[in-house]
C-alpha cells in the first residue's frame, strides 16, 4: 500500500447536480494534509466519503489499502475521526466518556494518557457540560485517537477558538503528526493550513484547483512582490532594486516602508474566484 | 503509480493483530454509561421514571372505592395500569426522545465513525431499559403494597405470567422507541412527537380509565396497540380472578396477550432494521 488515500476521479451526486466532479488525491503515511475550500465546494463531501460516512457514485477510492464504500470494524479501527460538532454525553465526565470509546477499538491508548495528551488532566473527572468549547474540542480530539488510528481525519478543528487555544490545539496536532499519524484536515483558516500542513488541496466547485507546498502554492513564492510606502506602491520582480532606489530619493528611512507576498489567503481568495 | 485501486491490498505490516473487542464487553460498557447518563439527567428521571410513581400516588389517594361485587379497588387497578405505563414509558418514551436527542447532537453519527458493533449500541439501550422498568415496577408495587392494599400474589403461575408479559411488553417497547426516535425532526420536537401519542394511548388503554368505560370504536382501536394487552396482563397477575368480570371478554385472554405482544416484538424488529438512521435528516 502505496498510499494512505488513493482517489481517482471521484464524482458524487445530489439531485442530479455535480457535488463532486472528478477529485483524484494522494496522500502519503505521516503526511497532513490540508483541504481549503469555500462552503458547499465539495470539501466535506469528499471528506465524507473518505470517512466512509457516505456512497460515492463513481472514481475508485482506497483508504488505508481498504474501501470507505463497505467499512469493516478493522478499517474502522484503523481510522478516527473528529467531527464538525458535538455535543453528545454531556452527562458524562471526560475520564468516563474516553474509557467507553476505548472499549470499542483492540488496540486502544491508556484513556489516562490521551487526557494528559490533550491537556485535560485537571478536568477528567468534569462533566462534560461543565467544560468550556475550547476544553469540548479537546474531547473530540482525544476520543479521535484513543483507538490509536494511523489516519485521522479533522474536520473544521478549530472553529470558534480564540487565538491563544487555536496555537495550543496546534501544537497538539503537530505532537501527533510527529508521531506518525497520517492527518487529513479541512479548514477555513488559511493560516491553520500554513503552520500544520505539509501540502494543501484546494477545492472550488467539485474539482481540485490547486494543490502543493503551502509556501509555494497557486505559484506564490514566484509572485511578485509588493513594495508600498507612504506615497506610493509597486509590483516588481526586483523588490531590492526598488528599495535601493527609494532609500536614495528619501534620503535615508523609506516612510512606512512594506515588503509583501501574496498570503496564502490571497493566493486562495484568486484560486476560488468565480471565473 | 502502477497500483491499483482496489479493495483487494494485503493491509500494511503495521496493522496490529489485537482481536476486535467482543460484543458482549462493548454492549456492557455501553449499559453502565447510559445507565450514569439516565439517571444523571434529572429531566429524563423526573420524566420518565417519577412520572408513574406521582400519578398513581396522585390517583390512588383521589380514587379510594370498591369496585362492586369484585373486591378490586380502584387503586389496584390504578396499580396495574400504571406498571404497565410505566414500563411503556421507560421503553418507547425513553428511548423515542433520548435516540432523537442523540441523532441531533452528532452521538450517532460519532459512534458510527468507531468500531462499535451497532449491535452493542443497542444492547446497552436495552439493558438500560430493562433495569429502570425492573426499579420502576418494583418502586409502583411497594406503593401499590403499602398504601393501597393491593395483594402480591403468592402463586408461582402468576409471577410467571407477569415475567412473560414484562419482558415482552418492555422489549417490544423499547424497540418501538427505537423505530419511532426517526419520526422527530429535531431533538427539540422529540418530547412533543413521542409523548403526545404515548399520552393519548394511555388514555384509550385502560391505564386510567377503565378499558370497558370507552366506545367501541376506541376499544378497537387500543386494541390494536401493545399498551392495552400490557396493562391487561398485569391486572390478570394483580387483580386475580375477582377483576376478570371487569375485562370487556370477561376474561383476561392471555393467549391474545402474548400473541399480540409477540406480534409488536416482530413488527419492532423489522422496523428497527428497516429504518434506523445514524445520521440526522439534515445531514442527508
Amino acid at each position: 500500500m502505496k498510499h494512505a488515500i488513493q482517489v481517482r476521479g471521484l464524482t458524487k451526486l445530489y439531485s442530479g447536480v455535480e457535488a463532486v466532479a472528478g477529485i483524484d488525491l494522494e496522500i502519503e503515511h505521516g503526511e497532513v494534509f490540508a483541504i481549503l475550500g469555500p462552503n458547499g465546494a465539495g470539501k466535506s463531501t469528499t471528506v465524507e466519503i473518505l470517512e466512509g460516512y457516505r456512497k460515492r457514485d463513481s472514481g475508485e477510492v482506497s483508504v488505508l489499502g481498504a474501501d470507505p464504500g463497505r467499512p469493516t470494524r478493522q478499517w474502522r479501527s484503523r481510522i478516527g475521526i473528529v467531527l464538525q460538532t458535538n455535543a453528545d454525553a454531556p452527562e458524562l465526565t471526560v475520564r468516563e466518556i474516553m474509557r467507553l470509546y476505548a472499549t470499542y477499538y483492540p488496540d486502544s491508548r491508556d484513556p489516562d494518557e490521551v487526557i494528559e495528551m490533550v491537556g485535560l488532566t485537571e478536568s477528567a473527572g468534569k462533566r462534560i457540560r461543565q467544560l468550556s468549547g475550547g476544553q469540548r474540542r479537546r474531547v473530540d480530539v482525544a476520543l479521535g485517537v484513543v483507538g490509536r488510528p494511523q489516519l485521522l481525519f479533522l474536520d473544521e478543528p478549530t472553529t470558534g477558538f480564540d487565538p491563544e487555544s487555536r496555537r495550543r490545539f496546534w501544537d497538539l496536532i503537530s505532537g501527533l503528526a510527529h508521531g506518525g499519524t497520517t492527518i487529513v484536515l479541512t479548514t477555513h483558516y488559511l493560516e491553520e493550513a500554513e503552520t500544520l500542513a505539509d501540502r494543501v488541496a484546494v477545492i472550488s466547485r467539485g474539482k481540485i484547483v490547486a494543490e502543493g507546498d503551502p509556501s509555494t502554492l497557486g505559484g506564490r513564492a514566484t509572485a511578485k512582490a509588493r513594495v508600498t510606502w507612504a506615497d506610493g506602491s509597486i509590483e516588481t520582480d526586483t523588490p531590492t532594486e526598488t528599495v535601493l532606489e527609494l532609500s536614495q530619493r528619501f534620503d535615508g528611512e523609506i516612510p512606512e516602508l512594506a515588503v509583501t507576498r501574496p498570503s496564502l489567503e490571497d493566493i486562495y481568495l484568486r484560486l476560488i474566484e468565480p471565473s | 503509480m502502477a497500483e491499483a485501486v482496489e479493495t483487494t491490498h494485503a493491509p500494511p505490516a503495521a496493522v496490529t493483530s489485537a482481536p476486535m473487542p467482543s460484543i458482549v464487553t462493548v454492549s456492557l460498557a455501553r449499559a453502565a454509561a447510559e445507565t450514569k447518563m439516565f439517571f444523571r439527567e434529572k429531566d429524563a428521571v423526573v420524566f420518565t421514571f417519577a412520572f408513574p410513581i406521582i400519578l398513581l400516588v396522585l390517583f390512588g389517594s383521589i380514587f379510594a372505592g370498591e369496585l362492586e361485587g369484585t373486591g378490586v379497588t380502584v387503586s389496584q387497578l390504578y396499580t396495574a395500569g400504571l406498571i404497565g405505563a410505566g414500563v411503556m414509558g421507560a421503553g418507547f418514551q425513553n428511548l423515542g426522545i433520548g435516540i432523537a436527542t442523540e441523532r441531533q447532537d452528532g452521538t450517532l453519527k460519532r459512534l458510527a465513525g468507531t468500531p462499535m458493533p451497532p449491535s452493542a449500541y443497542f444492547v446497552g439501550k436495552v439493558l438500560v431499559v430493562l433495569l429502570i422498568a425492573v426499579l420502576e415496577v418494583a418502586i409502583l408495587l411497594a406503593i401499590g403494597v403499602t398504601l393501597y392494599d393491593l395483594d402480591l400474589p403468592s402463586e408461582a403461575s402468576r409471577w410467571l405470567t407477569f415475567a412473560w408479559v414484562f419482558v415482552l411488553g418492555v422489549s417490544g417497547s423499547a424497540l418501538l422507541g427505537i423505530a419511532a426516535s426517526s419520526l422527530p425532526r429535531s431533538a427539540k420536537s422529540a418530547a412533543a412527537v413521542i409523548s403526545m401519542p404515548f399520552v393519548v394511548l394511555q388514555f384509550v388503554s385502560g391505564v386510567f380509565i377503565p378499558f370497558t368505560a370507552m366506545p367501541q370504536w376506541l376499544m378497537n382501536i387500543a386494541s390494536v396497540f401493545p399498551l392495552k394487552w400490557m396493562c391487561q396482563g398485569f391486572r390478570s397477575v394483580f387483580l386475580g380472578d375477582g377483576g376478570a368480570a371487569l375485562e370487556a371478554a370477561k376474561s383476561y385472554e392471555l393467549d391474545r396477550v402474548a400473541l399480540v405482544l409477540a406480534a409488536w416484538l416482530i413488527g419492532g424488529v423489522v422496523l428497527c432494521l428497516t429504518t434506523f438512521r445514524w445520521k440526522s435528516r439534515r445531514d442527508g
